[in-house]
C-alpha cells in the first residue's frame, strides 16, 4: 500500500513550538548524519577554542586575489606541488636506500628499480620530477620578472625565491650521486672539482662536499644527509616564509591592469 | 620608487584587490587544475622515459665521459669553451657567483616604479639575452663531448703516412679523450694543469718506451693502464709519442 503524504503540522503559536537545537547541541531528532556533523563541528570548535587557528585559515583562504589573475599565477603553486611529489616519492625511495659506497647503494637502487613493486615507476617519478620542478622554478621566476612582481613591496619574497632556486639546484646536484652508477659518480667528481675552482670559498666547499681532499667513503653519506635532511628542511621552512609573504602582501595584479575609476569618488563637494 | 610612488602603488593595488575574487575557491581551483597537469606530466615522463640505472660506479675506470644533469649543461659548456687557465676562475666566478649575486640584488638595483614589460626595455633586453644565452649554451652542452676533449690538429707527418698509422693515432686520441687523462694533465689548450705533468710536449722529454712504462707502472695517484687491450694501449703510446 503506497504511503500517504503526511499532513502538515498545525500552525502552533511560537511559545508552544519546540525550540530548535542550540549550536553544539543535538535534540536527537537529526539522526546519525546530523550527529556526526555536530561531532565534527564540536571537535573543530574544541581545537579552535584552544588555538584560534580558524582566523589564520580564513585569512589564508578567503583573502582576495586581484582582478586579472590568470593561469601564469599558478606556476608558483605548481612548483610547490612538484616539491611535494618529490618529497612523497623520496620518502618511499628512502625506505629502500642504503648510503653504502661499497656496493650497497648501487645494489639497493638496482633492487628498487628491478624488483620492488612499482619501484621503477616511483624512481622515475622522482628522477623526472626534479626536471619538472627545475623548469617550473624557472617559469615561475620568469613570470615574476616579466610582471615586475619583485618590486616594492615584495623585494624580500624575491630574495627568498632566489634562495629556493639555489637550494633546488643543490638538491638536484646532491641527488645525482645517490644511485652511485658510473654517470652519477663521474658527474659528481667533475661537479665537485668545478666547485673547487670557485673564488675564496670554492676549495673549502669542495672539501666539505667530499668530506676530505679526496672522494672517499663518507662522501656518499654526506651527500645523502644533505639531500635528505638538510635541504628538505630548509626548503620547507623557506616555502613557508615565501607563502606567508605572498598571503600577507597579496599576489600582484598583471602590470597592465588598471583599477576602474569610479567617477563618483572623484566628485568634490564645493 | 619614492614615497609618493609607493603609496600610489599600494592604493592602486588595494583597489584591484578589492575588485578581485576570493582565493578560495577561485584561485584554488586553478591551482588544483595545474597540480593535476603537473602530476600527469611527471607520471607520463616516468612511464615513458623510465629510470635507467647505468653500470656500477667504478673509480678505477678510465673510459667514462661524465655528463651532468641537463640543467647544468650551460655551466658545463661555459667551462668547456673557456680554456686558458687564467680565465677559468673568471668563468667559475663570473657565471654562477656573479649571476647569483645579481639575481639576489635585482629588486635593490631595479627600483623603478614601472611594471609593464613594454616600458622596461633594459630589463626585457637583459631577460631575452640571458634566456637566449642559457638556452644556446644548454643546446651546445647537450651536443658537446666531455670538457676533456683533445683538440689538437693531427701532425702532418702522421697525415701523410695515412693508413694504419693515422688510424692508430686517431684511436689513441679517442682513448686519451675518454680516459679522463685531462682531469690531471694538460694537453695544449685542454685539460687541467695538475697534479700530473704537462703532456703537450711529453714526447720530447720521454721516448715511446718510457711513455709505455709510465702507463703500466705510474706514480700514484695515476691509475695503471696495463689492463687496457693491447691495441688500445699501443694506440695511446703512439698518440702520446707524437706530442713533441
Amino acid at each position: 500500500m503506497p504511503k500517504l503524504p503526511k499532513l502538515p503540522a498545525p500552525p502552533l503559536p511560537a511559545a508552544l513550538q519546540e525550540p530548535p537545537p542550540r549550536p553544539g547541541e543535538s535534540n536527537g531528532k537529526g539522526g546519525p548524519i546530523e550527529d556526526a556533523k555536530a561531532a565534527g563541528i564540536n571537535v573543530v570548535d574544541w581545537v579552535d577554542e584552544r588555538t584560534s587557528l580558524s582566523g589564520a585559515g580564513r585569512w589564508l583562504m578567503f583573502r582576495k586575489v586581484p582582478k586579472g589573475t590568470n593561469w601564469f599565477y599558478t606556476l608558483g603553486s605548481a612548483t610547490m606541488f612538484a616539491f611535494l611529489s618529490q618529497a612523497v616519492t623520496g620518502v618511499f625511495l628512502a625506505m629502500y636506500y642504503r648510503p653504502d659506497p661499497a656496493g650497497g647503494a648501487y645494489e639497493s637502487i638496482r633492487h628498487v628499480t628491478n624488483e620492488v613493486f612499482l619501484g621503477q615507476f616511483v624512481r622515475g617519478m622522482h628522477k623526472w620530477g626534479s626536471s619538472v620542478m627545475v623548469i617550473l622554478v624557472f617559469l615561475h621566476m620568469g613570470r615574476t620578472f616579466l610582471f615586475g612582481a619583485y618590486k616594492y613591496p615584495r623585494e624580500l619574497n624575491w630574495v627568498i625565491g632566489v634562495v629556493l632556486l639555489i637550494l633546488t639546484m643543490v638538491m638536484s646536484f646532491t641527488g645525482y650521486l645517490l644511485p652511485f652508477d658510473q654517470r652519477a659518480y663521474w658527474a659528481t667528481i667533475v661537479g665537485v672539482n668545478i666547485n673547487g675552482t670557485g673564488p675564496l670559498i670554492g676549495p673549502y666547499l669542495s672539501d666539505f662536499l667530499r668530506a676530505g681532499p679526496e672522494f672517499g667513503a663518507t662522501t656518499l653519506s654526506r651527500f645523502y644527509a644533505i639531500h635528505m635532511l638538510l635541504l628538505p628542511g630548509a626548503i620547507v621552512a623557506l616555502i613557508g616564509a615565501h607563502l606567508y609573504l605572498v598571503a600577507k602582501l597579496g599576489t600582484t595584479a598583471p602590470p597592465w591592469m588598471k583599477a576602474e575609476q569610479n567617477p563618483e569618488l572623484r566628485k568634490v563637494d564645493v | 620608487m619614492n614615497q609618493r610612488e609607493k603609496e600610489e602603488y599600494l592604493r592602486e593595488y588595494g583597489i584591484l584587490k578589492a575588485q578581485g575574487k576570493p582565493f578560495f575557491p577561485y584561485a584554488v581551483a586553478k591551482d588544483g587544475a595545474m597540480a593535476v597537469v603537473v602530476m600527469a606530466i611527471i607520471i607520463t615522463m616516468s612511464l615513458v622515459l623510465g629510470a635507467e640505472l647505468g653500470p656500477k660506479a667504478n673509480p678505477t675506470t678510465t673510459t667514462y665521459v661524465p655528463r651532468p644533469e641537463w640543467y647544468f649543461f650551460f655551466l658545463f659548456e661555459v667551462l668547456r669553451v673557456i680554456k686558458p687557465p687564467s680565465l677559468v676562475p673568471l668563468a667559475t666566478i663570473g657565471v654562477p657567483t656573479i649571476g647569483m649575486i645579481l639575481l639576489f640584488l635585482l629588486p635593490f638595483f631595479d627600483r623603478g616604479p614601472e611594471r609593464r614589460p613594454e616600458r622596461r626595455p633594459i630589463a626585457m633586453v637583459t631577460f631575452v639575452t640571458v634566456f637566449g644565452a642559457m638556452a644556446f649554451l644548454t643546446y651546445q652542452g647537450a651536443n658537446a663531448g666531455s670538457p676533456f676533449a683533445v683538440e689538437k690538429p693531427t701532425p702532418p707527418a702522421v697525415k701523410q703516412a695515412g693508413g694504419a698509422t693515422l688510424a692508430e693515432y686517431e684511436l689513441g686520441k679517442a682513448v686519451v679523450t675518454s680516459s679522463g687523462c685531462l682531469a690531471c694533465h694538460k694537453l695544449g689548450e685542454n685539460g687541467n694543469s695538475g697534479p700530473g705533468p704537462d703532456l703537450t710536449h711529453i714526447a720530447s722529454r720521454l721516448p715511446a718506451q718510457g711513455i709505455a712504462r709510465t702507463l703500466v707502472n705510474p706514480t700514484a695517484p695515476m691509475p695503471s693502464f696495463k689492463n687496457l687491450p693491447a691495441q688500445r694501449f699501443n694506440a695511446v703510446v703512439a698518440f702520446l709519442s707524437q706530442l713533441k
